[in-house]
């Protein structure tokens, strides 16, 4: 850890260069995470005429509400799913990309496109596809015998979800897992071929490793994003359901806090998100980081 | 020179804007009325605003009812609310219950001295937005309530008189079998709102209370009691159904595969807000559409009750000075005027909201001429409103309506019996309105 520590000479200038990133994290995030932890602790009614502190209500009517349990456990099957997901086939497709050398410009601008498109309009596109009244997936799988129903089934719902937010992030870990192979040294891989490691081999034992900074990077945005940014697609697609099937924190947190008009109980369960992520990120960088070779 | 003059001039249109924009009081209205119904409803504005100058009332789309009520009540406590915002009627509860929010609309026509007289208008409109002592709180406006539309072709290629719809629920079994055995139609009924039409209306239509207190009209001390035998027999049926094929599940809230299903003629029937009217008939252009009132069981009750609204109405929200409250009162006057009522009523598909609207339309012929556009003010204006059909007032119920549909979801997945999942959404609502009895009192 001590290598990665850079020592500055002038002792007021760090902090001073740090001052308009300090302001900016004390407003836009350190100010409402401390109001979100304020109003968790208190019951209002929507208007704001009557606040009542209430201690700990909120979070333990939460943790003795069955769906809130089941919403946890539903977080982190989507999140764990759509991580290894979308991971994989981009690293799968970079690969391929990086050994298509003339038209991988090509292959590349297509597989950037589906980032461009905003998440709701990724939820609705997969809606549509899956859609068991006009989709034509669901025409094809009849035919062959599966009655495909997200609105009735629960774990078609989650499936037709992991899919729609998956898609629209592989193209951005594919960009990175390419930027990455390109910097892998070509020498390395060719001594390797020379001294009779196959192409898997070669990949495992070298290529792999160096590219784990990547990796590790995209491991914390992927969770990330799993976490947070897949509300537009859950919103058009299955809006949490059928019967929370799909009713992720995230999600939770809105259709309490914004339909039901449930202040108290949405910033209750905004903080535990919050605490959520706080560990996750001390638990990657305490303990994966360390098998990173920068 | 040139550039005094141009200094002058600036100055000059600066004094006559700012004196027309003193002249006129404007005032703002949040509504949740998109496309072709957003287009209807700033014609009225327009319309108020041509008729006189003295307002400029300015309409402002703000997303969906949920959406426009939670931007309303954000911009409220940082005080920067509009005059005027539009609430849907599961609002209701909520709005009735922030006393210091709302200028009612009674008192508001009276300091304005609007005349204004409550009984003009339908009956069971007035008392769903009525406080216990019959004061009307906020101004009626689109009001809807829920109808039957059927496929007239596919009922006569399954064999059956296309004009004759059923009335009950044991005729509609029947019928929908033998549409879906003759194969003139995959699947005999979907629904949207099952928790609005086939839980709520079901309960008015039948005279059963939805919840304690007359449906907490009487207080926030009330209880949900919709697990009774009437409505766990309707979920059994429908679970039934859905098994066999007869009925396709579309979706909670407004179910948005519900309508696909019906006009894409996959569903003969199809149930849903008189409100759905105008896009039933855009949507129906390959078959004839036939509308009728919903079923009932005829052996809990012989002559059903009237159904029980849905849509929205305009409440007045406080912190505003007493000359746009003027305008307010002018503008409800306009808007309630028979003339546009009736015009908006027949864009539209909502009800008639005053009994001039409804004859003024006759006085037309209009419902001669669009055999069918009646049927939603027929079942809402028969008998007698008794205390279970007069309407619904919770706190919080739109989270309630979420939890009805994942109960109904729960059933249709089987995980749950309909007794099982009624008793869980009864007891999941109480525990909502607990939080909004403590929240509120």
């Amino acid at each position: 850890m001590q290598t990665k520590r850079t020592i500055f000479p002038n002792r007021v200038l760090p902090y001073f260069l740090l001052l308009p990133q300090l302001a900016v994290t004390l407003v836009f995030f350190i100010w409402p995470a401390l109001q979100a932890v304020k109003s968790s602790f208190e019951r209002e009614d929507p208007f704001g005429f009557r606040t009542t502190f209430i201690w700990l209500d909120n979070y333990t009517r939460l943790f003795a509400e069955a769906g809130y349990i089941n919403s946890l456990s539903r977080t982190a099957v989507f999140a764990v799913l759509v991580t290894l997901l979308s991971m994989s086939l981009s690293l799968i497709l970079a690969v391929a990309v990086n050994r298509v050398l003339r038209t991988n410009r090509i292959y590349t601008t297509l597989l950037v496109w589906p980032y461009a498109v905003a998440p709701v309009v990724v939820g609705i596109l997969w809606w549509f596809i899956f859609n068991p009244t006009i989709g034509i997936l669901p025409y094809m799988m009849r035919s062959v015998g599966i009655a495909w129903n997200p609105r009735v089934n629960g774990d078609h719902a989650m499936i037709l979800v992991i899919v729609a937010a998956s898609w629209k992030q592989i193209s951005y870990n594919f960009l990175f897992f390419v930027a990455g192979l390109q910097s892998v040294p070509q020498s390395l891989t060719e001594a390797a071929a020379i001294d009779g490691a196959g192409p898997f081999k070669r990949f495992w034992t070298i290529v792999f490793p160096l590219l784990s900074p990547t990796t590790f990077f995209l491991l914390i945005v992927n969770i990330n994003y799993a976490m947070f940014d897949t509300f537009g697609i859950i919103d058009a697609t299955t809006s949490g359901g059928p019967n929370q099937a799909t009713n992720v924190l995230v999600y939770k947190v809105y259709a309490d806090g914004f339909l039901g008009l449930n202040i108290g109980s949405s910033a209750a369960q905004s903080v535990i998100l919050m605490l959520i992520v706080i560990a996750l990120t001390a638990i990657q960088f305490r303990f994966i980081e360390r098998r990173v070779q920068y | 020179m040139f550039k005094t003059v141009l200094c002058l001039s600036a100055g000059m249109a600066a004094l006559v804007s700012a004196s027309t924009a003193y002249a006129q009081t404007e005032i703002s209205w949040w509504h949740a009325m998109d496309a072709e119904l957003g287009q209807k409803l700033e014609a009225i504005a327009q319309g108020f605003n041509d008729s006189q100058d003295e307002f400029t009332v300015v309409p402002t789309y703000k997303g969906s009812y949920a959406e426009t009520l939670t931007a309303a009540i954000a911009a409220f406590r940082a005080n920067e609310q509009p005059a005027i915002i539009q609430v849907f009627e599961v609002g209701t509860g909520t709005m009735m219950a922030a006393t210091g929010a709302v200028n009612p609309v009674y008192q508001l026509m009276a300091d304005a001295g609007e005349p204004w007289d409550p009984s003009g208008f339908l009956a069971p409109v007035t008392g769903y937005y009525s406080d216990t002592s019959g004061n009307i709180l906020s101004m009626p406006f689109n009001s809807s309530t829920p109808i039957m539309y059927y496929n007239k072709d596919v009922f006569e290629a399954a064999g059956l008189d296309p004009d004759v719809p059923p009335t009950t629920w044991a005729e509609l079994e029947t019928m929908g079998r033998q549409i879906v055995e003759s194969g003139a139609a995959n699947c005999a009924l979907s629904s949207a709102w099952i928790t609005w039409i086939q839980t709520e209306n079901l309960s008015a239509l039948h005279d059963k209370p939805f919840g304690t207190l007359e449906n907490g009209f009487g207080g926030l001390g009330t209880e949900f009691v919709f697990n009774d035998e009437l409505q766990v027999r309707h979920w059994d049926n429908l679970k039934k159904w859905s098994d066999e094929g007869l009925f396709q599940y579309g979706g909670p809230a407004g179910a948005a595969d519900a309508a696909p299903k019906f006009y894409s003629q996959e569903c003969a029937i199809f149930m849903n807000s008189s409100a759905g009217r105008a896009g039933v008939i855009a949507n129906a252009t390959d078959f004839e559409v036939g509308f009728a009132p919903l079923p009932y069981y005829d052996d809990v009750i012989e002559e059903p009750k009237n159904s029980i609204i849905g849509g929205a109405t305009l409440w007045a929200l406080n912190g505003k000075d007493a000359q746009v409250y003027n305008g307010v009162a002018k503008f409800f006057t306009y808007l309630s005027s028979p003339e546009v009522q009736a015009q908006w009523h027949q864009d539209t598909g909502y009800l008639p909201i005053t009994n001039a609207a409804y004859e003024l339309g006759q006085e037309q012929g209009y419902y001669a001429e669009n055999p069918g556009s009646d049927i939603a003010i027929n079942q809402i204006t028969r008998g007698t409103p008794s205390a279970n059909s007069k309407g619904i007032r919770f706190g919080n119920l739109t989270q309630v309506r979420a939890i009805v549909d994942e109960e109904f979801e729960a059933l249709l997945a089987g995980s749950k019996t309909a007794q099982e999942a009624l008793d869980a959404a009864v007891e999941r609502g109480n525990q909502i309105l607990r939080d909004f009895e403590a929240a509120n009192s």
